[in-house]
Parts: C-alpha cells; structure tokens; sequence
C-alpha cells in the first residue's frame, strides 16, 4: 500500500512538473551560438535575468544548421512552450510558416516583421545607435578615415552601416568610411581571419577607428584593431571590455530588453509591431570604466545632445531599409 | 594601385594562403599514398582548438603547437584505423571526423573555460610573433625593394616560413627519397608494393601521419598565429578549399604552393575590394568567392590539362588470398 502510494504521489509530481513545464517559455538562438559575445549572448542574457528574478526556467536551442528552424519552432510548439522567442532575423520565412499552424502559441522574432496574428515582431532602430557611434568614431578619429565591417551582408547589416556613416558625416563632412561586409552565407559570423584581414586592409588605407557588426567575426576584427594599435567599436552587447583602452566603445542593441519583457509578457504578449529605439532605451552607446579614458567630455555630451534630438524627434536618421538607399554612403 | 596597396594585398596573401598550403601538402601526402581526405578541415579546428586551449592554459604557444599536432593526429590516426585497418569508406569517415571536431570542440571549450565554446584570448607569449627577418628595419629606405622585403617578407608568423620550406620539402621527400617513391607507389598499385615485400599498411599509416601533422601546423597556425584564441568553427570551410587546390595542383607540391597563393590572392582581392568595378561592368564579391571552386570544375572537367588522381585513391588495399 505504501509503495502504491510512492507510486502514485511519484506520478502526480511528475503530471504537476509536465503542468509547469507548459508554461515554459522558449528561446531559439541563432547560429552564431549562445555565447557569441554579442546579439545571441544579449538575448542569453534578458533570458537569464528574468529566470534568476522569477525564479522560474526556460527552455533553449542552439541551432546547428539551417534546416533545424522550422524543427526547432514547431518543437518547443508541439511540447506547449509560450512564448517562443527568436534572436535572429533569419527565422522569418520558418516562423511564417509555422504560427498560423499553432495559434495560441504566442511568438515573439527579434530584427523581423511577421504579419500573423501571434507574433510579436521586434524591430530595433539600429541606425540610430549606428549614428551615436559614428558620431563618437568621427570625433576619435585623427586621419578622417573610419571604418566599417559587417557580417553577412544583408540589408539589416547595412542599417547598421548606413546610420555609422551618417553620424560620421555628421561631424565631420569630409570624413572617408570604408565599408567592407565578410560575406554573403551565414559562415561570415563566424570567421574571425576574415575580420582580421579586412581591418588590415582599412588599416592600410587609413581607418582608425572601425566598427565591427559582425557576429563572432568582430572578435578577429577587435583583436586585430587591438594589435595595431587602432581603436575598435564594438556592436550589440558591451565589448568594451574585450580589450580595456582600445574599444571606444559599444553600440549597444538591448536584445535582452527585449527577451526580458517577451519573457515577462508571458503568454499575454502583444502581438504586433515593437520598435526598440533610442527614447525607449532599446538602442544606445556603451560607457563604463574600460573606455572612460577614451571619451572626453565634449565627445558625450555632443553624443548625448543628438541622443536627446533623436529621441524627440528633431533629428531624423535615415533608415537603408526603409528604401534600400543609404545617402551617405555607397555600397 | 601604388606600391603600399599591392603589398598590402599580396601581404594579406600570404597570411590567407598559408593555412591553405598546409592543408593543401597534408592532403598531399595522404592521398598520394591512397587515402582521401576530406576530414582535413575537422583535423584543422580540433588542431586549432588544441592549440589555443593549451597555449591559454600553460601560457606557451609551443606547448600549443604540439598539443595541436597531436589531437590532428589522433583524429588521423583514426581515419587510418576506419579507412586502412577496417578497409572503411574513406569519405565517410572523413566527413565523419568533420562533424566530431565540430561538436568536440565548442564542447570541450565549454566544459574547460565556459565561455561558450571560445577559448579566453592569448596575450604574450600564447600566441605567435610576428617575425623581423635581419636587416628588414635597415633596409626599409631602399626604394622598392626595401619595401617588399619589410613588409612582404618580413614581418611574418614563424609558421608561414615552416609552411614555405615545407613545399620543398614534401617534393624532395616525394621524389627524391625511398620512401616517398613506396608513398607514391602505394597510392598508384598498393599490390606491387605488397609483392615488393612493403607494408601497404604501415606506409598508408605513415602518410596519414604525415598528414595529421601538417594539418596541426596548419590550425595552430589559424589560432595561435592569425588570431588569439579559437571560435567555433573558426576553420570557415579551409579545409574544403585546401582540398580544391590540391586537385587544382593535380596532386604536386610546387603546383601545389602556386594554387594555395592563388587561392589565397582571391581572397585578399575579395575582402580588399569587395565589388571590383571594370568600368563596363562590375564584379560582384561574391563571384570572387566563388572563383576557387569555379577554378577546380574547369580544371576536373578537363579544360586546362588533365587532373589524374593517383590510381588506387579510395581503394581499401585488400591482399589477396
């Protein structure tokens, strides 16, 4: 009788965990990989800083391949987790598929617009914290010429290299940017050679200061800036860090921002259109105690002062995706 | 183009092709000797892995170096136990080993550093110098020539000088030694050399040997010498245009060494220009990627001479009874 009893509480533990569990909700990465010290490890972050306040789990995938999005999707989907959270705007067509198939599953996709009405579709205005930055690399920069290095080159990566030029030419006019992408598959996040090369070949033609917003491939990008004794800015989490005194700073995107409040929604989540930008803290630049001693006072507070005319809206930075145009630099 | 931007170009060459040429002479050796290789770019990221990991934990990027030959050389050893010992597909335990370092590595990244499958970045001496041969910093005022030396010659890893001295090097040992003439054998009709009264075994074994320390070299090279540490999968498909190049250079050393520059050129041009206007029209990035493989097709498919591999490449050896 009293094994039965073992028995039976041994299974209304495990019906009540599986009752938990439903409620999971669920973080997809994207190839780049959990801990890529950038967008993926962003998210990584919000994910966690929810789970250590409410004390409660979720669940996670890396993805190893292209072909695992959809059955990473409809996975966490079929096991009941909600909301499903993407970083990555590759999940697009997957999700697209995939949502009108599991309606009351809430999705929410990070840096991509998908019209279903489950999805939560998170945009960030990159272009603008590409701009503050821009406006910093100009200001640092002593041979006029700054430089850009993007991943895979997609029309996201050139937002970002269409804001960095603006906030540049901003400051100073006649300032060069030498904008190279690594590649055009999704391996050019994660080949840091490639990065080292392509920050000595705009070293060789005078950059000073680049701006890596690549994936994995910015840590080859930052070392080699590092070892050359140029400046560096790093891109979506803070890389000031990586290497004190040569990273200017970072152009933060608060991926984990947005996580954390998906996350929070729970399943109550919006689903809609969600624009993180400058005014709601989605986007900025990064200061702490690595780069203090590379910018001045006059650098911040010309930063912040466009900062503030952004969020307000007396100053517009030009979106590339918004016409696929970029004025103030060729690609 | 003035001179700066041609050097810098071919600069960028060299270091590009360098990784190439290594991998390129390892496949060499292993498939002279009849076993193909396409693991090539596994034993290159578990050797680049290796490399960096210890060179993080002992500070001494020579330690590195040897921790790098070994691990490429228990994944060859391996490839020979499936391919030569058990008579196996050789391409199937090749892609085999490819997806073992892929998973091994970052695994074993982040069970010993939890940093994601990255190793903590080198400093000092975990990674390798770059060299100033003699008399580079002397003779920099000399118009054009000092120039080339300094910043062409000069100013290297230590491993792109191996690398070059290793192209001579698998020649003279290929065609010039004993052994090289029983490699070569082995791998054109492994029953003459049997009948001779030599190991087709221990010689096949031999050259995968061979093999996993040129393919250490060459991760080591891409961690400890390129960059200063490892990341996932940071061998971004070398391996693959390694073996292109090998069939490029139809199986030689000295060929070999101009497909891996060549190779190597394209890509500095890719990454220096990206899209390349002629005036008429422009080239696309992307083109210039793809020119290596381009390259081989034309090559295999006979246009520009006629690649042979050797006769028995891909043939388990079995004795007769």
């Amino acid at each position: 009788m009293t094994f039965m009893h073992k028995a039976l509480g041994t299974v209304a533990a495990l019906a009540l965990t599986a009752g938990a569990a439903l409620a999971e909700p669920a973080l997809i990465f994207d190839l780049g990989g959990k801990f890529d010290k950038s967008f993926n490890e962003a998210a990584y972050n919000g994910a966690k800083r929810w789970a250590d306040e409410t004390g409660n789990s979720f669940r996670e995938i890396e993805l190893q391949s292209e072909a695992q999005r959809e059955q990473a999707l409809r996975r966490f989907a079929e096991a009941g987790a909600n909301p499903i959270v993407m970083a990555g705007f590759a999940f697009g067509t997957a999700l697209g598929e995939v949502a009108a198939d599991y309606p009351d599953t809430k999705f929410a996709i990070i840096d991509m617009v998908v019209d279903q009405p489950n999805v939560q579709s998170v945009v960030f205005n990159e272009h603008e914290g590409s701009y503050l930055v821009g406006m910093m690399a100009a200001m640092k920069s002593e041979s006029d010429t700054v430089g850009f290095i993007g991943g895979m080159d997609i029309p996201l990566i050139r937002k970002f290299a269409c804001g960095y030029a603006q906030g540049v030419k901003a400051v100073n006019p006649d300032a060069t940017v030498i904008a190279n992408m690594t590649g055009t598959t999704p391996a050019a996040w994660n080949d840091p050679v490639k990065g080292s090369e392509l920050t000595k070949a705009q070293i060789s033609q005078g950059a000073d200061v680049v701006y890596a917003a690549a994936g994995g491939t910015g840590v080859g990008v930052l070392q080699t800036a590092a070892d050359e004794g140029i400046l560096s800015i790093g891109v979506d989490s803070n890389q000031n860090y990586l290497h004190p005194g040569k990273v200017l700073t970072s152009m933060m995107k608060r991926v984990d921002n947005a996580v954390y409040d998906a996350f929070s929604a729970g399943a109550d989540l919006e689903p809609g259109f969600q624009v993180m930008g400058i005014s709601n803290g989605g986007v900025g630049y990064a200061l702490d105690e690595y780069n203090a001693s590379l910018v001045s006072d006059d650098m911040k507070s010309a930063v912040d002062a466009a900062a503030a005319s952004i969020a307000d809206g007396s100053l517009s930075v030009h979106d590339y995706t918004s016409d696929d145009s970029c004025p103030a630099l060729s690609f | 183009m003035d001179l700066a931007t041609a050097l810098q170009i071919l600069d960028s060459t060299v270091r590009l092709s360098t990784p190439l040429l290594l991998a390129c002479l390892a496949g060499l050796f292993s498939e002279r000797a009849g076993i193909f290789d396409i693991g090539l770019e596994g034993k290159m990221l578990m050797a680049a892995f290796f490399s960096a990991a210890v060179a993080a934990l002992t500070g001494s990027v020579w330690l590195g170096l040897l921790a790098g030959i070994a691990s490429s050389m228990v994944l060859s050893g391996l490839h020979g136990l499936a391919s030569i010992t058990f008579r196996g597909d050789q391409l199937i335990s090749g892609v085999a080993i490819n997806f073992l370092a892929i998973g091994l590595t970052v695994l074993i990244a982040q069970d010993w550093f939890q940093q994601g499958g990255r190793t903590p970045s080198l400093i000092g001496g975990g990674r390798f110098q770059e060299i100033t041969l003699p008399f580079a910093d002397t003779l920099q005022g000399v118009p054009i020539l000092g120039p080339i030396y300094h910043d062409l010659i000069s100013g290297h890893s230590i491993l792109v000088y191996v690398a070059l001295l290793m192209v001579p090097l698998t020649w003279w040992i290929l065609f010039r030694t004993r052994f090289g003439l029983h490699l070569r054998a082995v791998g054109e009709n492994p029953a003459a050399v049997d009948t001779a009264g030599l190991s087709v075994v221990g010689l096949r074994f031999a050259a995968v040997g061979i093999c996993g320390i040129l393919c250490g070299i060459a991760g080591a090279y891409l961690a400890t010498g390129l960059q200063a540490g490892f990341v996932k999968e940071m061998t971004a498909g070398r391996g693959y245009i390694a073996l292109a190049a090998l069939i490029f250079a139809k199986w030689r050393p000295w060929y070999a060494l101009g497909a891996c520059l060549l190779f190597g050129f394209l890509q500095a041009v890719a990454l220096r220009y990206q899209n390349i206007d002629l005036g008429a029209f422009t080239v696309p990035v992307q083109f210039m990627d793809a020119l290596p493989y381009i390259l081989t097709v034309v090559i295999l498919a006979g246009f520009i001479g006629k690649a042979v591999p050797p006769k028995s490449g891909g043939v388990p050896y079995v004795k007769e009874r």
